[in-house]
């Protein structure tokens, strides 16, 4: 019900927005002024990918049991849409280790996971926002001496426009039912206009 | 007039003592909380903290200077509903309310504040480590008769009326109102893996943290630092709450 009404609240908008920009929703993470530096070292705003919905997560390179599984759980969820579908759907995973996680890391995790350039941005983020984009996505994390990290494993799902939409934490297996209906849901809206 | 305005706030500013920051020697500490990582005691390195919890008057001026942060403005992605709901008008605190501690602000809300002054949260390393003191000694925690004073407080019911800020007697950093007035944000709340809905769930909830599970106690006698943490804990960065306040530190020049 509740993702039935963002749907026909996000039409809403679309539609509205295809005659002006318009401002960006007040649920909206975007509203944060955030900057990425993806695995090539461009520097892109947070906000630039309003427009598509996509699955975002926070990760960091060396993490050696729960972040491969979230890079699979990513690939699961795309792996199970049509190919129309998953080529409308992105993926970003940030860094919760800015200090290590610098490009070529990023870069080396792409050619490791075979991760398609189109679909998946991989980026880190300054360090003092590293914080910030974690409590906007509900992410809980805190650095070991060990230089791990004990974090919320979690895809978090965001509309075209950067409302948290969905999320989960079962990320093993197949993909959450509950999370996929919602993937589906902001798929089946029509394409956002480009910025 | 615009000139005007800008005395007025300045006039604000002046006289408010939150924004007195004094020097934290930094030193050994051992946190009440065990990680499992880093056993024993943990390094904090200097710095300056606010001697008072900020106030409704200042975070008024804040909400002026950046009207984003404005009761009405404000994105509910960073505030959620109840945000500066004892204000009585969106940009007017009652005269009684001004040298209160600011309560319901979001997690969002005070680290902007503290941002605006080139200044953050405190790390919960750091209150903790400043709150630990008394009068005269700068570790008091051991002593019975100082917890009981601060278990006092947290047996007060949440309906009383918040004293105003600074009306404490000074710790021995000169820090006032660490225990007894508000509950206080932490730049790291979102370090706080104590999380109720971390236990008792199915096998969907075993990938939630990466490697060892969340935080315990190395003293489970210290109650107050518990119910602190426990409250912290649970809330969201967008959630206030009527007790919830914020001070700032900085960084060592």
């Amino acid at each position: 019900m509740k993702v039935l009404l963002m749907a026909v609240s996000l039409a809403l908008v679309t539609q509205l927005a295809a005659a002006t920009p318009a401002p960006l929703p007040r649920d909206s993470v975007y509203r944060a002024d955030i900057m990425l530096l993806n695995d090539r070292a461009e520097r892109l705003a947070w906000r630039d990918q309003r427009g598509q919905p996509q699955i975002v997560s926070m990760f960091y390179t060396s993490c050696t049991f729960t972040c491969p599984m979230l890079v699979d759980g990513a690939k699961a969820v795309q792996a199970s849409l049509t190919p129309d579908e998953r080529a409308r759907l992105h993926v970003t995973f940030m860094s919760l280790d800015p200090a290590r996680d610098k490009t070529r890391a990023l870069a080396q995790l792409r050619v490791d996971r075979e991760l398609d350039r189109a679909q998946w941005t991989l980026a880190r983020l300054e360090p003092a926002d590293v914080r910030t984009v974690a409590a906007l996505l509900g992410v809980r994390y805190r650095a070991l001496a060990n230089g791990d990290f004990n974090h919320t494993s979690v895809l978090v799902l965001l509309d075209a426009d950067g409302r948290v939409v969905a999320r989960t934490e079962r990320i093993g297996g197949t993909p959450d039912p509950a999370f996929m209906e919602a993937v589906r849901g902001v798929l089946q809206q029509p394409p956002a206009h480009a910025h | 007039m615009r000139k005007l305005v800008a005395l007025a706030f300045a006039a604000v500013a002046s006289m408010a003592s939150a924004h007195d920051y004094v020097a934290v020697p930094g030193g050994a500490f051992t946190t009440t909380l065990r990680y499992e990582d880093a056993p024993g005691a943990a390094t904090v390195a200097p710095f300056r903290m606010m001697t008072q919890p900020v106030t409704n008057a200042e975070f008024l001026a804040f909400a002026q200077a950046h009207p984003q942060w404005r009761r009405d403005n404000v994105a509910s992605v960073f505030a959620a509903v109840g945000y500066l709901g004892h204000w009585p008008g969106l940009a007017r605190v009652d005269p009684a309310q001004r040298d209160l501690p600011v309560t319901r602000v979001s997690w969002f809300a005070a680290s902007a504040y503290c941002a605006a002054q080139g200044a953050r949260l405190p790390r919960w390393i750091e209150w903790e480590y400043v709150a630990a003191a008394d009068a005269l000694r700068r570790d008091a925690r051991n002593d019975p008769a100082w917890r009981e004073r601060i278990l006092a407080w947290y047996a007060r019911p949440a309906s009383s009326a918040l004293p105003k800020a600074g009306a404490q007697a000074p710790n021995a950093y000169g820090i006032r109102d660490l225990h007894g007035v508000v509950w206080e944000w932490v730049d790291d709340h979102g370090a706080m893996l104590v999380d109720a809905d971390n236990r008792n769930q199915g096998d969907g909830a075993r990938g939630r943290f990466c490697g060892a599970a969340a935080l315990a106690a190395n003293d489970r006698s210290n109650y107050a630092v518990l119910m602190r943490v426990a409250m912290l804990s649970s809330l969201e960065a967008a959630d206030s709450t009527t007790s919830l306040g914020f001070r700032c530190v900085k960084e060592m020049k």
